[in-house]
């Protein structure tokens, strides 16, 4: 953990003080190069379909060891903090700790360059083909069964709130003023984070 | 080039709201893109699934409403937009973030946020379904590949090949 910590802060320039409580300790797994972090963000980018988390922790954890379970864990916590696509921030945050800016950049290329590829090839193959009959209705198909995916991930997300009726009144409020009132996204957080953060009683 | 400055400043206020993954902020960006003119409630649905049947993170969406408005530069310049913002923000706060990463407050707010993320992936399934479910077959469909998720361990890759194999097949009406 205190090599996370001095890595991370070395990437953005800052020298590790002795104030923070930490030294910089021997790295028991190698840095990555550059041009494998861009591999490894690639194989996650092409080989993830749905969530490309669970892959990410199989091989940045347990088979390139460049994190430990621990630092993998923290580090995903910040990307969910943070806004933004989760596994995009992980990549510009593992990228810059080892090689700063460039790392990041590397990191993301390979994540998304491939996929992007791919959906802009997809994209054009609809936009030709999307009023043929057959593809018009295995697209439909394949919507709703889209459709169905999104509405078990978020079954799966709200089961926490099992037993807590402030964070349940949060969630319907958010589908209210979302899903029936078409409220602006920056309006529902500004009044519902603080809410969920009052109403949040864990262990009430 | 106005679309594209357009497209830019969309995808860049967007990527600074999604809190909770990208999931959470679909039905934001179906709102945007609707009152832009870019794409419909149906046609989002449509390009969300396609974005899905593509390997990579699922944010691919953003690509393909940016290759709808302006072609290759459009996808280049949503996606980009979309990844910029945030990913700077994540670089300069990963610097920091063990001045906060076990201060009480973070755990809390984290928590707290979690009914939001629900309520808001939850807004992006009722979108979604009512764009995409025309009869009892899509229904089906849905309600199908959504319990196969939940009870099985099946990659939901099959599961969106099942769908579209159906539709194809003529199945679904």
């Amino acid at each position: 953990m205190n090599r996370f910590v001095s890595v991370l802060v070395t990437a953005v320039g800052e020298s590790p003080r002795a104030g923070y409580g930490f030294r910089m300790q021997p790295a028991p797994s190698p840095i990555p190069s550059r041009a494998a972090l861009f591999g490894a963000f690639a194989e996650i980018g092409m080989l993830g379909f749905g969530g490309v988390l669970p892959l990410a922790r199989r091989l940045i954890v347990e088979r390139r060891r460049w994190l430990s379970a621990a630092e993998f864990t923290d580090l995903l916590a910040l990307c969910q903090f943070l806004p933004g696509p989760n596994i995009v921030n992980f990549a510009v945050a593992l990228g810059g700790r080892f090689y700063g800016a460039a790392g990041s950049l590397a990191a993301v290329a390979g994540l998304l360059g491939g996929p992007v590829a791919v959906v802009i090839g997809l994209g054009a193959l609809y936009g030709r083909f999307a009023s043929v009959p057959a593809v018009a209705h295995g697209l439909a198909g394949l919507a709703a069964a889209a459709a169905g995916l999104v509405l078990a991930t978020a079954l799966r997300i709200a089961a926490p709130l099992r037993g807590r009726p402030g964070g349940i009144a949060v969630a319907v409020a958010a589908v209210l003023a979302v899903a029936v009132l078409h409220l602006p996204l920056w309006l529902v957080l500004l009044v519902l984070a603080p809410a969920g953060v009052l109403l949040n009683r864990p262990h009430a | 080039m106005v679309g594209l400055a357009t497209l830019a400043a969309v995808f860049a206020g967007l990527s600074l709201l999604a809190v909770g993954g990208a999931n959470a902020l679909l039905p934001e960006m179906a709102r945007q893109a609707a009152a832009e003119g870019w794409v419909s409630a149906g046609e989002f649905a449509a390009l969300f699934a396609v974005a899905q049947a593509a390997p990579g993170p699922n944010m691919l969406v953003v690509t393909l409403i940016g290759w709808r408005v302006a072609g290759l530069a459009g996808a280049l310049t949503a996606t980009l937009a979309f990844v910029v913002p945030a990913g700077l923000l994540t670089y300069v706060v990963a610097g920091l973030w063990h001045r906060f990463r076990e201060a009480p407050w973070r755990e809390r707010v984290q928590a707290g946020l979690t009914p939001v993320t629900v309520g808001l992936v939850l807004s992006a399934a009722l979108l979604l379904c009512r764009a995409s479910l025309h009869g009892p077959g899509t229904l089906l469909v849905a309600a199908g590949s959504a319990a196969a998720l939940l009870a099985t361990r099946l990659h939901p890759l099959w599961l969106l090949a099942a769908g579209g194999t159906l539709g194809a097949a003529g199945l679904l009406g």
